[in-house]
């Protein structure tokens, strides 16, 4: 059922899959911000440098990786980087999915929004903005979406209880 | 053009405030197929946006699952999107079991393909119905939810459940389905042709039908691409994409079916997809009555793995396991996976993380409708008030996965 394959690390993905399409393509693009990549349970995932996501989003799109999936965070309180985005990208020519990840930092977690790349993040978007309270910027109508407008706190983050009150 | 609560309420552009009225449609909006509140500017009847407001049957599903042994989460799966309820364990359970790469038997795969299937003609079965009644023919209604209550019945003589099945577990079934189940299901799908012949002669013929759906709601497929529809709308926009035969899973790929894709790209060539997808299910059904292999329907993992009752009684080993599992629950290795099916709305994935421990550390669920609703203003933009009520119809949301 799965792949025997597993890679981690950076350096063993670039040498074990050299030939795949969107390695290729973030190497043609810009290795550096590559900062870590892994290959297990038959998923390739990309961790990408926070401030280049919009840029690498367009470097998929252009290799092929066409169809946003999905987007969501991870929080990994206490640990620090503490906030995990992982982008799920489809390629329909290709039939494949990849993963980009970023990470995120506590204070203010911020990253640029990829909605001009796919214009339908925008509610995954604001969705984990709702509810982790990380800020997309340049995301054209960044509002609560599940919670109330007047909620206070972000009820996915691993610091919110599940029950009882906040 | 009242504040509700807290609520923004979307202002007319600026230089139209005279001729524009902005009008809420929902949440308790019987064409609205549950609780979605579309804000709704127009000029005289014609659309200048729409804005659509969720989240009113929000319930933080994904936080109660960090809370949970990944057995407890397989109910809620079901309650996200409760027509199509069995694609849902489907695809938690594929996740999961990916974390733990577990083998499934090869009843128990095919088993859950006829399932599935039978759960995508109970979701295209309402939406069909309810569909149709919004469009005003009250007839198909009734007739497509006579069928539907067959299908219930069915999944009520394997679960003891009309909608909420839970019967796909982590590791293959609940349990054995009941001795006459695929005999009942073949007598269901010898006449379901015939009933689906029923609702194309009501309606495929029908002036009002058509003139309501053809060249209405038109979505480009770089549209669709572009704001994530998948499913029957993306595959009447000409994409063809459709996991079942481009990712298989479950073994779908030992079935033969046609997918079929319109490029009229309007509420129209969604109607007729979804007509030819039933039509497609009947085949898969019928293939895997007559190919379903013998053997097991759970996987040799007792450690994961429910015991059956009868062991539980006569074997202290299968007891301890038990008590263990439903105490205890299973550790699952660490890692991050996604999974993704093709559900009668379209593509369902889950995002599953794990820390290690006994409880998934974070699921996330990327349900169809709530990327497909985005779609909304572009296919109803400059079009009549009452082309939503049909595009919307044509798009069958569900409000449940929206929010979840």
């Amino acid at each position: 059922m799965s792949d025997a394959k597993t890679l981690m690390g950076k350096a063993a993905v670039l040498e074990g899959l050299a030939d795949h399409p969107a390695v290729k393509a973030i190497l043609a693009w810009n290795p550096e911000a590559l900062t870590d990549a892994k290959f297990d349970f038959g998923e390739l995932t990309l961790t990408i440098a926070p401030e280049q996501i919009r840029a690498a989003c367009f470097a998929m799109q252009a290799a092929g990786y066409n169809f946003f999936e999905d987007m969501t965070a991870v929080d990994w309180f206490p640990a620090s980087p503490r906030f995990q985005l992982s982008y799920h990208i489809l390629s329909l020519a290709m039939k494949e999915r990849i993963r980009l990840r970023v990470l995120l930092e506590d204070a203010s977690p911020a990253v640029e929004s990829i909605t001009p790349v796919w214009a339908g993040v925008d509610y995954f978007e604001r969705e984990v903005f709702d509810l982790f309270g990380i800020r997309f910027e340049e995301h054209p109508n960044l509002r609560r979406i599940m919670m109330p407008e007047d909620w206070v706190g972000y009820p996915l983050r691993k610091d919110y209880p599940v029950e009882g009150y906040r | 053009m009242a504040e509700l609560a807290g609520m923004p309420v979307l202002e007319p552009a600026q230089g139209a405030k005279d001729q524009h009225m902005v009008i809420n449609m929902g949440p308790q909006h019987p064409a609205t197929h549950g609780v979605l509140r579309l804000v709704v500017e127009i000029d005289g009847e014609i659309i200048v946006r729409v804005y659509p407001e969720v989240g009113y049957l929000h319930t933080g599903i994904e936080k109660t699952c960090e809370a949970k042994f990944y057995h407890q989460v397989v109910p809620l799966t079901d309650r996200i999107n409760y027509l199509d309820p069995l694609s849902n364990n489907l695809c938690y359970a594929l996740a999961v079991e990916k974390l733990l790469d577990l083998e499934i038997p090869a009843k128990a795969q095919w088993m859950r393909v006829l399932l599935a299937e039978l759960s995508r003609l109970n979701s295209h079965l309402i939406w069909l119905g309810t569909h149709a009644l919004d469009i005003g023919a009250m007839t198909v209604f009734l007739y497509t939810f006579r069928e539907r209550e067959d299908v219930l019945r069915l999944f009520d003589a394997l679960a003891g459940q009309r909608m909420m099945t839970s019967f796909i577990r982590i590791g293959g079934l609940a349990m054995e389905a009941p001795l006459d189940f695929l005999d009942r299901v073949q007598a269901f799908i010898r006449t379901f042709p015939e009933k689906i012949d029923e609702y194309a002669n009501l309606l495929t013929g029908n002036p009002i039908f058509r003139n309501r759906l053809k060249g209405v709601g038109h979505l480009s497929a770089a549209d669709a691409i572009a704001l994530g529809v998948t499913g029957p709308p993306l595959r009447a926009s000409g994409v063809d994409l459709d996991l079942r035969r481009d990712m298989p899973y479950s073994s779908y790929e030992k079935f033969q079916f046609n997918v079929p894709v319109s490029n009229d790209c309007d509420c129209w060539a969604r109607y007729e997809v979804r007509l030819v997808e039933m039509r497609e299910s009947v085949k898969i059904i019928q293939q895997a009555l007559d190919g379903m292999p013998e053997g097991a329907v759970k996987a040799d993992a007792p450690k994961i793995v429910l015991p059956d009752r009868e062991k539980m009684k006569t074997q202290m080993e299968s007891l301890i396991h038990h008590f263990k599992i439903v105490t205890e629950g299973f550790a699952v290795p660490a890692g991050e996976v996604y999974q993704g099916i093709e559900a009668g709305h379209g593509l369902t994935g889950y995002y599953i993380v794990s820390d290690g421990t006994a409880k998934p550390y974070r699921v996330h669920m990327r349900y169809p409708s709530f990327p497909t609703l985005q779609a909304l203003e572009v296919m109803c933009k400059g079009r009549m008030l009452a082309d939503l009520v049909a595009v919307i119809g044509s798009i069958d949301i569900v409000l449940g996965e929206i929010d979840r």
